[in-house]
This record gives structure tokens, C-alpha cells and sequence, in this order.
């Protein structure tokens, strides 16, 4: 009797453990996502050499492969382009999405080059168990100036938690983006809009390749 | 002979100012011509976009390279030790301002960490508060006339001084005026404290001016906006209330609108929509 019921218990735990494993990486608290995140990719950025000699390339597939699934690209594109988006055809969304996703990528990159000497101060959550949308704030500590507040703008999604917006000091990431995106699209539409994208980060890359080849 | 010193080198200031400023006239006339008028926060957006461009010769020209050179010749410990010795003569009124706000624990705070640094962080090169737990703040009349009530008015850009407001503007005329730094004697000295400050200052930028530059479509209009976005926060010293500005009910429609988005775009056939042609969904 004893021996079954210890079995039952044995096989029940295992199938919960089973079925935990992956709700556990997507239930994942947002607070502690983002400080687990943030502290690898920055451990990886000090300690790797060819990140260290300046290659843009690997920082880029770094934070393609850590960060960008914690994204909602689709509703930072819709939130930039606002308005218009209702306008843009499916397939148009997909190219915006995609040109909007490479530049924040590149800007990404950038911004992360930049804080690697600073000490992070991961705030501690302001919400409910039950909230499914939430800012995580992150402040970067500096020498001789006021902390740098980063905030994350968070929902709960199917998937797990996903960025849809990053206020830097204040300056919402997407908000920043709404007044260029609609300029673009009074002046040429939302194929203009792509066009423009596409092109600076066509230029951006160009960029990137002559900087590499100049090492 | 101090004096006449004094006096030739002014000469040959204002000499080479003379250029600068007949530019920023030119500038300016050019601008009032294309003014064509387009986001109401920015009435004066020809003037402003002609400033700027002034601006940005003259950072291009001078001010980067000088600000780049700062940086490579002088090691990290050294700007460390140039900026704290700026940010520590301003908390005095930063203090002030934090008073005028009604903060007066925050004023406390900023005059507590003035003497803690300037007697033990010797005149202000080691930042020993931020150390011990009192947090730096950032405060100037433009944030506490906004915490009055006063709205930004008119985005304004200015010659050297770059984004601005008609408030901020105001704020900036107290800044200056009560600025011990600009107040101190001999004008010598005052002159090598105020080009230290303003280079420490743009070489702490150089970073951001690259994402800026990577990061913009159009940079005139990215930097205003994040330039009134960073202020309205400054204002609420980083809390600002969303139910008050226009971006709340922006903000809820575009919330609305990923959802609707994502029914056409599915999250998982994201990535296959960004690498697969155009055509192929």
C-alpha cells in the first residue's frame, strides 16, 4: 500500500516538475528577467575579448540571441507608428517590424558599449502579484551625477513577460519615435516611412563593415 | 599688465566670436524664411532647426574634436575628479531649487552632501556622499518654475547652449546669474573653470551623441522631443504623472493597438515574417 502510494507520489511530483520546468522560465518574476538578463549580457560584454576590441558584429547576436525575446517588437513598432498603423497592410507591418527591430538593435548595441563601467541599482517591483502590466526600473549609478533610471515597460504575454516600451531618463523609447514615423508617413506614406528605415540602416551597416575593416 | 593681458585676449575672443555670431544672424534670417509651421509645441521650429544647425557645425568643427581629445588624453580618474568638483559647486543650488520646490529634506540632503564633499572629498573631487548613501539630484529654476505650474511654452534651441524652452529659458538666466562658477574672480580663471566645465560636459555626451546619431531619422526632431520628454520627467523628478499628458491616451491606444496587431501577425511567425520575403507570407 505504502510502496504505491509513494510511487503515485514519486510519478505525480515528477510530471509536476515536468510541467513546471518551462511555466517556471515563463512565469519568470519581470524584476528578477531583467536583472538576470541584464547581468549576463554585461558579464559576457566585459569578459569577452573580441567584444572588447570593438566588434560591433558579436554585441549585435548577443543581444539578438538575450534580449530580443523578451521584446514585443510588434507592439513597439505599432506603438511608434500609432496612428498610421492601422492603415499598414500586414505585409507592411512585417517590414516595418523588422526595419524598426534592426534599428533598436543597433541602437541597443550602442547604448550597452556605454553603460559597461556602470554599477546597476535593480529597484525592487511596485505591483500586485496579479498585475500583468508593470515597469521594472533599473538605475545605472554614475560618479558626480544623478543615477540614470531605466525603465522597462512590461506585459504578461502567453510567452512570459515582454518589453513593449524603455524610458531612458524619462524619454520614452517609442514615444520618441512617434512624431519621426509620422512625419515620414505625411510626407511620402508608409512606404516611405520603410524606405527611410531600410536605408539608415542600410547605412548603418555600411558603417559597421568599414569600421571593422579598418581594424 | 594682468589687465591688458586680459583685455587683448577679449579682443581676440570677441574677434573670433565675431563670425559666429554674424553665422547665427544669417542663421536666423534663413530660418524665419522656412518657417512652415508644423507641431504646435514648436511654433518656432525654422529659427530653432537653423540654431541647431548652427550648433552642429560648430560641435562638429570644435566642439566634438576638442571634447574627443579631452577624453583620450585625460584617463577616467581625472574627468572623474573635473566632474565631480562642477557637480559639487552646483549642489549648493540644486539645494536651493530643491528649497523653492518644497523639498527641504532634498535640500538638506544637497547641502549635507556639499559639505561632506568639500571637506572630506577635498573641495569636491571625491564624490564621498553618493558613497555614504546621499543621492546626487538634479535641479535647476527651469524644473522648479515647471514644478510651480509654468508649462515649457515654445521649444526654443539656442545658439551654444543647444534645446531649451520660453520656460527653461527663463530658468537658464537665474542658472547663470547665480552660477558661482561664472561669478568667480579673476576673469582668467573663471573663463578656464567655465571651457573645463562645458568640455567635461560634452565629453560625457560624446557616447550619447553617437546613439543619437545612429538611433535618429530625423535629429533635430528626435532631440526635441526626447528633449521635452527628459524635462517633463525632470519636473516630476521622474515620476510624472500620466493621466495629465498627452501621452496616456496615446499611450492606451497604442496599447490597444498591438493586440489587434498581433491577430495578423503572430508572435511566432514574427521572426519567419522578418527574414521571409515581403512576398512570401
Amino acid at each position: 500500500m505504502l510502496p504505491l502510494i509513494a510511487r503515485v507520489a514519486a510519478v505525480a511530483a515528477l510530471a509536476a516538475c515536468c510541467l513546471a520546468a518551462p511555466a517556471l522560465a515563463n512565469d519568470m518574476a519581470p524584476d528578477l528577467l531583467v536583472k538576470n538578463v541584464t547581468l549576463e549580457v554585461m558579464d559576457i560584454i566585459r569578459s569577452d575579448k573580441d567584444i572588447q576590441a570593438g566588434e560591433r558584429k558579436k554585441v549585435i547576436s548577443l543581444i539578438e540571441a538575450k534580449v530580443l525575446p523578451h521584446f514585443n517588437f510588434n507592439a513597439m513598432t505599432a506603438g511608434a507608428v500609432a496612428r498610421h498603423w492601422e492603415k499598414a497592410t500586414p505585409e507592411q507591418r512585417a517590414r516595418l517590424i523588422e526595419e524598426f527591430r534592426t534599428l533598436l538593435v543597433r541602437t541597443y548595441a550602442s547604448s550597452i558599449a556605454a553603460y559597461k563601467d556602470q554599477k546597476f541599482d535593480f529597484r525592487p517591483l511596485r505591483a500586485k502579484p496579479t498585475d500583468t502590466d508593470l515597469t521594472v526600473t533599473v538605475r545605472v549609478m554614475q560618479s558626480g551625477a544623478q543615477p540614470v533610471q531605466l525603465e522597462y515597460d512590461m506585459e504578461k504575454r502567453p510567452g512570459g513577460w515582454k518589453v513593449w516600451d524603455v524610458r531612458v531618463a524619462g524619454i520614452s523609447l517609442v514615444a520618441n519615435y512617434r512624431t519621426e514615423f509620422d512625419n515620414q508617413v505625411r510626407e511620402a506614406g508608409i512606404e516611405g516611412l520603410i524606405k527611410t528605415l531600410r536605408t539608415k540602416n542600410q547605412s548603418l551597416e555600411r558603417a559597421t563593415v568599414a569600421g571593422a575593416e579598418r581594424k | 599688465m594682468t589687465s591688458a593681458n586680459d583685455r587683448t585676449a577679449g579682443t581676440g575672443w570677441r574677434a573670433g566670436l565675431r563670425p559666429l555670431v554674424l553665422a547665427a544672424l544669417i542663421a536666423l534670417c534663413a530660418g524665419c524664411a522656412t518657417n512652415g509651421g508644423g507641431d504646435p509645441r514648436d511654433p518656432a521650429e525654422g529659427f530653432n532647426r537653423a540654431m541647431y544647425a548652427f550648433n552642429e557645425g560648430f560641435d562638429r568643427a570644435i566642439g566634438k574634436p576638442v571634447a574627443t581629445a579631452y577624453r583620450d588624453v585625460l584617463p577616467d580618474p581625472v574627468r572623474d575628479v573635473v566632474r565631480n568638483f562642477f557637480a559639487n559647486i552646483a549642489d549648493l543650488f540644486i539645494g536651493v531649487n530643491n528649497l523653492l520646490q518644497g523639498k527641504p529634506l532634498d535640500a538638506a540632503t544637497d547641502w549635507t552632501r556639499f559639505a561632506i564633499n568639500t571637506l572630506l572629498g577635498v573641495f569636491g573631487i571625491f564624490d564621498f556622499a553618493s558613497e555614504m548613501g546621499l543621492e546626487k539630484h538634479d535641479e535647476d529654476f527651469g524644473q522648479t518654475f515647471g514644478r510651480w505650474g509654468l508649462p515649457d511654452g515654445a521649444y526654443l534651441v539656442w545658439p551654444f547652449v543647444g534645446s531649451s524652452s520660453v520656460r527653461d529659458t527663463a530658468g537658464l538666466i537665474l542658472d547663470f546669474n547665480l552660477d558661482p562658477v561664472v561669478a568667480h574672480r579673476p576673469k582668467g580663471v573663471r573663463s578656464f573653470m567655465v571651457v573645463t566645465r562645458a568640455l567635461g560636459k560634452r565629453a560625457d555626451l560624446l557616447d550619447a551623441g553617437r546613439i543619437l546619431e545612429e538611433a535618429a531619422l530625423d535629429k533635430y526632431v528626435f532631440q526635441r522631443d526626447a528633449y521635452l520628454q527628459r524635462r517633463r520627467n525632470q519636473v516630476y523628478d521622474g515620476a510624472p504623472p500620466r493621466a495629465e499628458s498627452e501621452a496616456p491616451r496615446e499611450v492606451s491606444a497604442q496599447r490597444g493597438v498591438p493586440h489587434s496587431a498581433l491577430r495578423l501577425i503572430e508572435e511566432p511567425a514574427f521572426h519567419d515574417a522578418a527574414t521571409a520575403s515581403p512576398h512570401g507570407g
